[in-house]
């Protein structure tokens, strides 16, 4: 199965080592012709910024619009998730998203690097799996569509870190720079089907 | 899950920070509108200094950390993160820059050092640290300071990418030579290159250096970005050749354009099309100073 990792900027090795270990052929997605053949799409950790740019620079943001609307199944973690969201809060005045996901994402919602944190998750179906949280979005409100597979109370409540609707999955966290591949293998097992 | 059973400033979010920087451009800036401009053109973190390497060695006298004040403008400016220096060896500096709130602190040779003899205990700190390095010892007795981010050092303020080069080749070289060492060489190995064993023998097994590894000093063109791109580095920093060139705005766009495709020479050299003068440089034989030396 081919999974391709938008290779524009970030933590693009991790998501390919993790994909591989699940025995999936991560493919590096650069331009719009890569996105041929795929059974999804991971969107990696980055800044969300530098990467919807080069989104729009390489010519790869319409064509992945265009997939992701006709049901590729997508998956962004952290910048990924802030791409995929519906609304982004604290973003650049002219900060696009793909608006895939029905939730309000608030840019850096757990603070600067200094409060960048571990914890360790219960993740539904999976029980508890690490959680790495840098420069994290935060999920501040999600439609009813939107299925919540794990949350976290950092002091002020619990809100969603890993969430679904349908084929487009987003997770605040980091689960590619941990061994635990887990969360990967939710997804990539869900892509079965197609 | 309650907040108490999570934790801050560990090993893996601090280097965690470096590996989202993976494939950006890091941009000197020394006020919020250059700030702008470098995030405008996908910069993926800004370094917030009062002058450019080049300005420091034109101007000479004591560099230090910049002011507070202009660090925040930055900070309120942007939403990419943002770095700042501290002298070589001034933990009070980085404990400022701590307090702050910056992202990354950049213990630099860039700024005039404030120890000779020791580096900042970087193990002490919640904020992550990147330190120059030109060669592999250097490299691994920062990392065993705790830095979470290499970068070779270049030299700063040039626009002469050949520092960078030298550097970044001989890294690779010493890493390959642990590679290929047995296990009984690795202990005179570390001697010689006087870094800690047990990182001596990490890079032997894996064949790279435990943290990220991103290039500065000289890098002022977009095939300058490709070039130490090819050569290993992750990631480039880019001081004097933004600000310093004719067309800074196409500038920026151009090197982020070129460190995302730098593999692919029909991109680099479109981006490199018409792009107006490169900062001027300087020829390492002329200069006085050399930025590089500083640090051990």
């Amino acid at each position: 199965m081919r999974v391709g990792v938008l290779a524009l900027q970030g933590d693009v090795r991790e998501h390919s080592a993790t994909l591989r270990a699940l025995g999936a052929e991560p493919v590096a997605l650069r331009r719009g012709e890569h996105l041929e053949g795929l059974s999804g799409v991971i969107l990696p950790g980055g800044e969300s910024t530098a990467i919807a740019h080069l989104l729009a620079t390489s010519g790869l943001r319409e064509p992945l619009a265009k997939e992701i609307e006709s049901g590729l199944p997508v998956f962004g973690t952290c910048a990924g998730l802030i791409l995929l969201s519906r609304q982004v809060l604290d973003g650049r005045a002219d900060q696009w998203s793909y608006a895939a996901l029905d939730v309000a994402v608030r840019r850096n919602g757990y603070g600067r690097q200094v409060a960048s944190f571990e914890t360790t998750l219960d993740v539904e179906g999976l029980g508890e799996v690490p959680g790495v949280f840098i420069r994290a979005p935060k999920i501040e409100s999600w439609g009813e569509s939107v299925e919540v597979l794990a949350d976290h109370d950092h002091g002020d409540g619990a809100f969603p870190v890993l969430v679904r609707q349908g084929s487009v999955w987003g997770c605040a966290f980091h689960p590619e720079l941990t061994s635990d591949t887990r969360v990967h293998e939710l997804f990539v097992s869900s892509l079965a089907d197609r | 899950m309650s907040p108490e059973t999570s934790s801050t400033g560990s090993q893996l979010v601090k280097r965690g920070l470096a590996d989202m920087l993976r494939g950006g451009v890091i941009m000197d800036v020394v006020n919020p509108e250059q700030a702008k401009i470098a995030e405008d053109a996908g910069a993926v973190a800004v370094m917030a200094l009062e002058r450019v390497p080049s300005d420091i060695r034109r101007d000479g006298g004591v560099a230090r950390m910049s002011d507070p004040q202009m660090i925040q403008e930055i900070q309120a400016t942007v939403t990419i993160p943002v770095m700042a220096k501290a002298r070589i060896g001034h933990f009070a500096e980085a404990q400022i820059l701590q307090a702050l709130n910056v992202d990354y602190i950049d213990e630099s040779e860039v700024l005039t050092p404030a120890d000779e003899e020791n580096h900042i205990d970087k193990w002490a700190f919640t904020v992550p640290f990147v330190c120059g390095a030109t060669n592999l010892g250097e490299a691994l007795r920062r990392i065993g300071e705790g830095a979470c981010l290499i970068r070779s050092k270049g030299e700063a303020g040039t626009g002469n990418v050949v520092e960078a080069v030298r550097h970044l080749r001989t890294i690779n070289a010493q890493m390959r030579r642990l590679q290929s060492a047995d296990s009984s060489e690795l202990f005179a190995l570390a001697k010689d290159l006087g870094a800690p064993l047990p990182l001596v023998r990490e890079v032997a097994e894996t064949g790279h250096l435990p943290v990220p590894m991103f290039c500065a000093g000289g890098i002022s063109t977009p095939a300058d970005a490709s070039l130490v791109l090819q050569l290993g580095a992750e990631a480039v920093f880019v001081g004097s050749g933004i600000f310093k060139s004719e067309d800074p705005t196409r500038m920026a766009h151009a090197i982020v354009e070129a460190t995302t495709h730098f593999r692919d020479a029909d991109v680099v050299a479109k981006v490199s099309t018409g792009l107006g003068a490169a900062m001027r440089g300087a020829e390492t034989a002329t200069l006085e100073q050399r930025l590089a030396e500083r640090g051990w």
